[in-house]
């Protein structure tokens, strides 16, 4: 056997249950590969027994890197914030349980957004992660780390966690294949908690079949999160190869805003892609899409402050120093552990929830989230998918956004729309375009969002998408790059 | 436009402690992100009903079987200032 490195997890598990492939070295290769992490994607790598509480007995699946957002226990576990530093907790989220129990070794925990919120991997406390095509760009966020692994050649594949897009925009911006399950079809047991309405556990992979078979592990009902309901059936590897009578629906509402020129050329030749298979490509309306962003970056923000109410210096994480009562002890324990994003986003979501202002932006943004859900519902009784361009533009420089928080939001705008409506979305890669302000190619990510629980559907079509599109390139340094 | 004097309000609320420079940072951000966000208050939405949730789901029950939980080490291990089983912290009330 060749470079093992170069099999998917999909070979590479045909290989192993056919006897061909050493799972014990296979796993070995991959810590090998790991430890040579040069863009700051691992926050943690299990190496000398410290993940003994997580160890897997008998490995007979590719080993993952997993988002610093799903609780491991014993292993450090910081959803990218300083305010959890040191913490190991003493229970293992359930999507972690999945894999282990299905024999995938945790190959180490990724860095990440703080606490998932973000679209660059700029705002994590341990520093960002570097885009493997280009360590001047963003990979983009919040599961950046997740995706850099997998695009660098750093883990087979890997786990994230989507919110508003926080899996499908590091896919686009890394190449890889990325993919936001509808919401429930995963448990969220054990995955730190940004916006709970919203928060979805997903595959970051270098393939379609890949997520074929990451979903089919992960997906489920649990009795610790009483909103999984699982898929009524487990994903089966994907193998259509045309998409003859299947109706591709582009939203002019979302597409007709501005984003990058190599972006649109990209995502029209896919379009076209789309027809040589035998697709029909028409154009729906979604009129509310457009306010997705200004829904989202309320109600998620209302979740967020909420959830992230725990954080406060008593039961797990740090605690500040100095004089002073109770709350003050709070006060300043949330000054120094929290980052500026996060601070924004629970200003914000305070804001939205004081009396007074309730019913004019939570209330409100409630009633365009139905909108959005209704809009969509509308359009799938016409068309079988909607596709969008995953994000406006290919990898943006490092520091590029961060003055702007709003411009870093508007990253979002593809996205958020499915998250609001709960509905399944996959990135594939798609093709290379040029940044707008020039320099090499980097990739582009096509979206293809299907009704909830339509994950074998949209599969299937992305498989035959992917394989007529033949994407192949890999970031320079990277085998085979 | 959110003034100084609403951020001050709103950090409390949120129990977040705030230096002078941040407070003037987030009345600008949060008036920017805040005018972004005003776009759906135009919309006419009296009659549609609010979305907190995508899946129709009510009353999930389970069993009312007692089962283990986590021992009180295990639950203080991860605490800053465990003391004789509890958690430690500063008087509700200063002096």
């Amino acid at each position: 056997m060749g470079d093992v490195l170069e099999l998917t997890a999909v070979q590479a598990h045909g290989a192993m249950s056919a006897g061909e492939l050493d799972a014990g070295e296979y796993a070995e290769a991959w810590q090998g590969a790991a430890a040579g992490d040069e863009l700051n994607a691992y926050l943690w790598r299990n190496e000398d027994g410290d993940g003994a509480a997580i160890a897997v007995e008998r490995p007979c699946v590719a080993p993952i890197a997993v988002k610093d957002i799903f609780c491991t226990e014993g292993v450090p576990t910081t959803a990218g914030s300083r305010i959890l530093e040191g913490y190991r907790p003493p229970y293992t989220s359930t999507a972690v349980r999945r894999l282990i129990e299905a024999g995938a070794p945790i190959l180490g925990k990724t860095n990440m957004d703080e606490f998932a919120m973000g679209s660059s991997n700029e705002n994590s406390a341990y520093g960002p992660v570097l885009n493997p095509w280009d360590r001047g760009r963003v990979p983009g966020g919040s599961s950046g780390g997740s995706a850099a692994v997998v695009a660098g050649g750093l883990a087979p594949w890997a786990i994230g966690t989507d919110t508003g897009g926080s899996i499908r925009q590091p896919a686009a911006l890394c190449g890889i294949v990325g993919l936001k399950p509808t919401y429930g079809a995963i448990s969220r047991y054990g995955m730190i908690a940004f916006a709970s309405s919203l928060d979805q556990c997903g595959p970051l992979t270098r393939d379609v079949s890949d997520a074929a078979l990451l979903l089919a592990i992960l997906q489920g009902a649990d009795p610790c999160d009483s909103t999984s309901v699982g898929l009524e059936q487990a994903p089966r590897l994907p193998d259509r190869e045309d998409l003859s009578g299947l109706r591709f629906a582009v939203p002019s509402d979302l597409t007709d805003h501005v984003f990058d020129a190599g972006v649109r050329e990209v995502f029209e030749a896919t379009l076209e892609t789309i027809e040589a298979l035998g697709g029909e490509v028409g154009e729906v309306s979604l009129p509310h899409a457009e306010h997705g962003i200004s829904a989202y970056y309320v109600i998620a923000p209302a979740e967020a402050s909420s959830n992230l109410a725990r954080y406060d210096g008593v039961r797990y994480g740090m605690r500040a120093g100095g004089e002073g009562d109770l709350i003050e002890m709070y006060e300043r324990t949330r000054a120094e552990g929290f980052g500026a994003e996060v601070k924004r986003r629970i200003m914000l979501g305070t804001y939205a929830l004081s009396s007074g202002y309730y019913e004019a932006y939570y209330g409100q943004a409630q009633k365009v989230r139905t909108k959005i859900a209704a809009d969509f519902s509308t359009a799938f009784g016409e068309f079988d998918f909607v596709v969008t361009p995953t994000s406006p533009s290919v990898a943006f420089g490092l520091g590029e956004k961060t003055a702007d928080p709003l411009a870093m939001y508007l990253n979002d705008f593809f996205t958020v729309p499915m998250s609001l409506a709960g509905i399944p979305a996959i990135s594939i890669p798609a093709g290379l375009a040029e940044p707008s302000g020039g320099g090499p190619q980097l990739p582009v990510g096509f979206q293809i969002a299907a009704p909830a629980f339509g994950e074998q559907k949209l599969l299937e079509a992305a498989y035959a998408l992917e394989q007529a599109i033949g994407f192949d390139a890999r970031p320079q340094g990277v085998r085979g790059g | 436009m959110i003034e100084r004097e609403q951020v001050l309000h709103v950090a409390k609320l949120a129990r977040l402690g705030l230096s002078d420079a941040e407070v003037e940072t987030m009345a600008g951000e949060l008036s920017g992100i805040l005018e972004h966000v005003d776009r759906i208050s135009a919309l006419e939405l009296d009659d549609v009903p609010p979305t907190s949730h995508v899946v129709e789901l009510e009353n999930v029950l389970r069993a009312d079987v007692p089962h283990e939980s986590l021992a009180q080490d295990v639950a203080l291990a991860s605490a800053p200032d465990p003391v004789d089983g509890a958690f430690r912290v500063p008087s509700p009330q200063a002096e």
